[in-house]
């Protein structure tokens, strides 16, 4: 019958798409160790200009001795003592921020009269700097860990807002028209169709949101506090320490460097049902 | 026995602020899209309603299945006045409106789902239609996996699956490519002789129309009315030979005779309304 041949030839189309899936996932592993030549040629130039006497070494030690630094500084245990101080208070501050913002942008998103009466305020408050409201912070919650969570969590929450109202106001129609002509019931259509539709954008506020979690804590901790790796960086330059702040420097592109991917993997397999987009790029 | 039974049904839609349309010089903020629908669908009847662009098919199946409510006049099914969506009725859209994050077995038991069927017989449901449409080695894969027609299957398979007495289908080929439509339209064919549930399906396609329909219900122009009603006398069960037999060059020239003036004057109502438009 012709209808089990189309069946086969749609088959056989998907089997090709898997085999396409790999190549592809090849390419893309070889392509972008092509990036790594940049960075090597950077690391190079950080190691000849020293060397060479163009750039004073007292200012910028060599590439090699900035890895001995930090190296050290890892065995002797000091620098995870600073990197588990700023990943706590960011993590802490970042899941206060999902837990309020993304009810609150549910609300928003799905009560267009609740938007009508906040939306300014959140507009007015989102377009204020996260930085000049640091001093605030500090004045009144001191040089203790509230002040950095508490920042934190400002800075990480309007990213995650903002994504969740687009999230529930972008929800397909036709998926809410479909759902009801199946008789769903109020409370499924949030669990079951808003929810999962407004996730790939949530997930994506959670990213842009996680990452300023951590650069806000760095700020932060450089401004106000006794640990972290902005206080360690601030530190090492204040005691001139160059060598040690070119080491915690490096420790936070690392850092950075990882949280990125690791979000970006964390965002694919959130959304594994919208196939394969490469959203590596994006971060 | 009348299965379902349209009264008189009007539908009008206010406009945005600052927009207005021109019905025979008056201006108005509402555009009147149906204008009182009178129409008696059979028990088992596989019912076609095609007219031009723009004169509330679409709208009507709304109503029927409740998702919208008429201005006036009311629609029963069963003898019961529709107020509200009905487990008696499935819904077929032109875009599938599979939900992404669900594979096509679970997809399709979203429906049973909503009446608390429980996972175990909602499963077994859903995998015997599955293999009804030729579809078992897919029940995992994510409708991004899937072609347009398979899509499609998956979808109608789901409408079916809490076992409707009415299927309402909104042009749900409209997307597809020629031959995987004439495909489709087999397909559904063979499984509508086997239920003989109650099909209420809007097309564009005067063939599409003339190879599934028991009765053709012919549209006029906006604001829409029911102009006809024809009854297609072919011989069942179909198949794709009839469609270059004689006889469904008649229907299909007899449905044509009658949509064509109304399909000028909706063009000529577009015109008017783009030139308002600017």
């Amino acid at each position: 019958m012709l209808g089990e041949i189309f069946g086969s030839k749609d088959e056989f189309k998907l089997r090709f798409i898997e085999i396409d899936s790999i190549t592809k996932n090849l390419k893309k592993i070889r392509e972008r160790s092509h990036g790594l030549w940049l960075v090597f040629a950077f690391f190079a130039v950080w190691e000849a200009l020293p060397r060479l006497g163009i750039i004073d070494p007292i200012f910028l030690p060599t590439f090699s001795e900035t890895i001995i630094t930090l190296i050290n500084l890892a065995m002797s245990g000091k620098l995870f003592v600073h990197i588990w101080a700023s990943l706590q208070r960011s993590m802490i501050g970042f899941v206060l921020a999902v837990l309020v913002a993304v009810p609150l942008g549910f609300l928003m998103g799905w009560y267009n009269s609740f938007e009508r009466y906040t939306d300014l305020f959140v507009q007015s408050l989102r377009n204020t700097s996260t930085f000049a409201l640091l001093p605030i912070f500090l004045l009144f919650l001191g040089l203790g860990e509230a002040s950095k969570i508490a920042i934190v969590f400002y800075g990480a929450t309007w990213h995650l807002l903002i994504n969740t109202i687009s999230g529930v106001k972008n929800v397909d129609p036709i998926y809410i028209k479909a759902a009801k002509s199946m008789g769903i019931s109020d409370k499924d259509l949030f669990r079951k169709i808003i929810l999962p539709a407004s996730t790939p954008s949530i997930v994506s506020g959670a990213r842009l949101g996680a990452k300023t979690a951590l650069l806000v804590v760095i700020a932060a901790e450089m401004i106000g506090a006794k640990s972290g790796l902005g206080y360690f960086v601030q530190n090492a330059q204040f005691n001139f320490m160059i060598p040690e702040m070119f080491a915690g420097i490096l420790t936070l592109s690392i850092l950075g460097l990882i949280l990125n991917y690791l979000l970006v993997w964390i965002e694919k397999k959130a959304t594994y049902w919208k196939g394969d987009i490469d959203q590596a790029i994006l971060g | 026995m009348d299965k379902i039974k349209s009264e008189s049904v009007k539908k009008k839609f206010k406009l945005k602020d600052g927009q207005e349309v021109n019905n025979n010089g008056a201006v108005s903020n509402e555009i009147e899209v149906l204008n009182g629908v009178d129409l008696s669908i059979r028990n088992g009847e596989f019912l076609v309603v095609v007219g031009p662009s723009g004169c509330g098919k679409s709208v009507l199946l709304d109503i029927i299945a409740g998702l919208t409510n008429s201005t006036s006049g009311s629609v029963y099914l069963d003898g019961k006045k529709v107020e509200g969506t009905n487990i008696k009725t499935g819904y077929v859209f032109q875009q599938y409106a599979l939900f992404p994050w669900r594979n096509a077995l679970s997809n399709i038991e979203f429906g049973l789902e909503a009446q608390n069927v429980p996972r175990e017989e909602r499963t077994k449901i859903a995998k015997k239609l599955l293999s009804l449409f030729g579809l078992s080695d897919f029940w995992d894969r994510f409708p991004y996996q899937l072609s347009g027609g398979m899509q499609q299957r998956v979808a109608i398979a789901r409408a079916l699956a809490t076992n409707p007495e009415v299927l309402l289908m909104d042009e749900p080929f409209a997307a597809l490519d020629a031959q995987t439509r004439e495909i489709l339209q087999n397909e559904l064919l063979r499984i509508w002789e086997g239920t003989r549930t109650t099909v209420v399906f809007v097309t564009h396609s005067i063939d599409e129309a003339v190879f599934l329909a028991d009765r053709v219900a012919v549209m006029t122009a906006r604001p829409g009315i029911i102009k006809q009603l024809i009854e297609i006398d072919l011989p069942r069960p179909r198949d794709g030979n009839i469609r270059s037999s004689p006889e469904f060059a008649d229907n299909r020239h007899k449905v044509w005779n009658l949509l064509k003036g109304e399909v000028i004057k909706a063009q000529k109502d577009w015109e008017l309304a783009s030139v308002y438009a600017r």
